[in-house]
């Protein structure tokens, strides 16, 4: 997973109480008093408590919790939607929360922009005047407004519409405004609010597609909430798990999956199936020889390599690492008692013997590792060779997700039969 | 227990208007200024123009904002109000009612919005809102008299008073009523509070604020008759005058007009929120 490694937002220590006097609340927290006991004395309500992460640029960056977890109010935080009890948001390095009104509206208009759950189109504006009002707001002029509002539109594939109303519109094409109005200001930021959690099962995957199709062309930072983990694994290049306002987690799918910090994230990943999510590349291990071959190789040379090595096979690469072929002992011995010459290498390749793409999930490779005699071996996107899945490093990742839900499942009976 | 009243609130009443009148005519006469100026200029205008240019102008308003058969209707109610020979008491009516309407949205339109906007603003406005629906008029038409002195100015500023509550209302409710995931969405595009407020929330909240258009006309006209008591002209007139002569076809010929001009209003203002 290539990635660039530019911090875009950083949010440092953010806090919000929701109540008439919120310093108090906030002394309590301070005190290391938590949610309940804060809500049970004061009456008030802490809605996002201490949380810090970083969103690096052109990432899609998914906060994920279930209803009251606090990520709808973190995301308005980041725009100042809601006003942060405490904290900073840093964009570009420049402090959000420090912003005086104009130069937040300054922001808002040119920065960052928001897509909405419930679509909060404006009913009495054409889907193009809907896709136009940032620029609008930013003071366009007509004609550049226009063109810019029907490239937006033309985007997620709605110009025919332009001049249609909203409410003519089904919820999926709806959503596909609201899209079009946050990409048509080009902001450095789409802020994205539940953005499809209102549309159909069938509809949603198409717009998580069509999301990451559009992040393919164009990169964008997207911070996405949600409260569905296949939409959060779909999309999200990270994730942060929220629980009660409070950050538990920030990583890769694979890494939450794999490493999950606490119960609440290890049940969050409960009925996932994890070969959907942990990819070739995160179980790649480089433990089988490699032959470097910079002319043609040769047989003896690899006979020699496999015998010293003490396995059965061995993977030929050239000299920028690039994958060609697999050898067997028991087939370069058998080419060499037939009388074959001792070069080149590849007429003892295995036929049909391939890689696997480092981005593969672990559902994709299952053909190859059930199959193959081999350790399958996985290449990145410039076919350079990054070593072998085995089919024991295959069970075992495959057993220790399993572990992990099988001991979830002792505790939960456990507790139920308290 | 209560056989003699010890608060004299009747005496300190009278004390305050009589202070009020003897210190301060001048800023009465200078809120009556621009309502007697609009009145003045809205009733010599109605009353010069020929008829058949109002009876279309207002067919014309009533195809527009419904169709074909309100436009029928205004006609032949106008044609047959002139026929009862109340034209110019109805244009002076008409004059009256407009002039109260427009006022009453001047000042009832924005007071609604900072209504909408401030919930201890709503809370001081409401009870003066409810004071001024439920007053009975009779109480304010002599402190009316006394500070404005009888005849039509005196009339809309009664009407004014009576009829304002509506439209203040019905915008406070409108603004409320639009989606605040609207406003948010403004907000998180960049909007001002102004551009909210002007390009979101008036727009949608614009057929709620007719409908209150529509009653605070409805309730001017309503006041035509009561205003006629300190002296307004207009349909009102004929009707006082009937009643104290106890001429009941004369009465009878006065409320006619009012119901039918009632009517004509009512549809056109209705079909006009509606369209929105």
């Amino acid at each position: 997973m290539k990635r660039d490694k530019m911090d875009k937002i950083v949010v440092e220590n953010l806090f919000k109480i929701f109540g008439p006097q919120p310093e108090k609340a906030m002394e309590l927290i301070k005190k290391g008093h938590d949610k309940e006991s804060i809500h049970e004395k004061t009456g008030m309500t802490v809605g996002v408590n201490d949380a810090s992460f970083t969103v690096q640029a052109g990432e899609i960056f998914v906060v994920m919790g279930l209803s009251g977890s606090g990520k709808s109010t973190i995301v308005r935080m980041l725009n100042r939607l809601i006003e942060p009890t405490a904290g900073r948001v840093l964009v570009d390095g420049k402090n959000v929360t420090a912003m005086k009104p104009d130069e937040l509206v300054r922001f808002r208009l040119h920065t960052m922009s928001m897509v909405f759950q419930s679509f909060a189109l404006m009913p009495h504006m054409t889907v193009l005047e809907n896709a136009a009002f940032g620029l609008e707001l930013a003071k366009v002029d007509k004609d550049k407004r226009k063109e810019r509002a029907i490239q937006a539109l033309e985007q997620v594939g709605l110009e025919g519409w332009a001049d249609s109303y909203p409410k003519e519109l089904s919820g999926g094409m709806q959503q596909r405004v609201g899209l079009a109005r946050g990409l048509a200001v080009d902001p450095d930021v789409l802020l994205m609010d539940e953005a499809f959690s209102a549309l159909d099962p069938l509809i949603r995957t198409e717009m998580q597609d069509e999301l990451v199709k559009l992040q393919e062309k164009h990169k964008r930072t997207i911070v996405f909430i949600s409260h569905d983990l296949d939409e959060a694994l779909r999309i999200g290049d990270r994730i942060a798990i929220m629980e009660g306002g409070r950050i538990v987690q920030v990583g890769t799918p694979e890494e939450i999956l794999q490493n999950p910090a606490d119960d609440y994230v290890r049940a969050f990943f409960r009925g996932v199936d994890p070969t959907n999510v942990i990819s070739a590349g995160d179980i790649v291990r480089d433990t089988y020889p490699t032959i470097l071959i910079t002319k043609t190789g040769s047989l003896r040379a690899a006979h020699e390599l496999l015998s010293s090595s003490d396995r059965d096979f061995a993977y030929a690469i050239d000299a920028q690492r690039r994958f060609l072929g697999i050898v067997s002992s028991e087939g370069i011995q058998q080419a060499l008692e037939n009388g074959a010459k001792d070069t080149p290498l590849s007429q003892a390749f295995i036929k049909d013997a391939h890689a696997v793409q480092i981005d593969d999930s672990m559902q994709d490779i299952l053909p190859e590792v059930a199959s193959w005699s081999f350790p399958v071996p996985v290449v990145n996107e410039e076919n350079v060779y990054k070593g072998v899945v085995s089919k024991n490093r295959f069970l075992r990742t495959l057993h220790r997700t399993e572990q992990d839900r099988a001991e979830e499942d002792e505790a939960l009976e456990a507790r139920q039969e308290n | 227990m209560f056989e003699e009243g010890v608060i004299p609130l009747d005496i300190w009443v009278s004390r305050f208007v009589d202070w009020l009148v003897n210190n301060h005519r001048d800023v009465f006469q200078a809120i009556k200024w621009p309502i007697e100026q609009t009145l003045n200029g809205l009733d010599t205008g109605l009353n010069a123009l020929h008829p058949v240019i109002v009876i279309a102008a207002v067919a014309i308003a009533a195809w527009r904002f419904s169709g074909f058969g309100l436009a029928i209707f205004s006609v032949v109610s106008m044609v047959f109000i002139g026929l009862l020979g109340m034209w110019a008491d109805t244009m002076t009516t008409l004059a009256m009612v407009l002039s109260s309407v427009l006022f009453c949205c001047l000042a009832g339109i924005p007071l609604g919005i900072l209504a909408a906007r401030s919930e201890r603003f709503d809370s001081v406005l409401r009870p003066v809102l409810d004071a001024m629906q439920t007053t009975p008029a009779f109480v304010y038409l002599v402190p009316i008299v006394m500070l404005f002195s009888v005849g039509n100015v005196a009339g809309v500023l009664a009407t004014i008073v009576f009829a304002m509550p509506p439209i203040t209302r019905l915008t406070n409710l409108g603004i409320r009523q639009v989606h605040p995931e609207l406003v948010e969405a403004a907000q998180a595009f960049g909007a001002t509070e102004w551009q909210v407020l002007v390009r979101v929330q008036i727009p949608l909240a614009l057929p709620t604020i007719l409908a209150g258009l529509n009653q605070t006309i409805m309730m001017a006209l309503s006041m035509v008759v009561i205003a006629a008591l300190i002296g307004a002209g207009g349909l009102g007139s004929p009707v006082i005058l009937g009643l104290n002569t106890l001429d009941i076809g004369l009465a009878v010929v006065g409320g006619l007009g009012i119901v039918l001009i009632a009517m004509v209003l009512d549809r056109i203002t209705q079909s006009m929120a509606q369209k929105k």
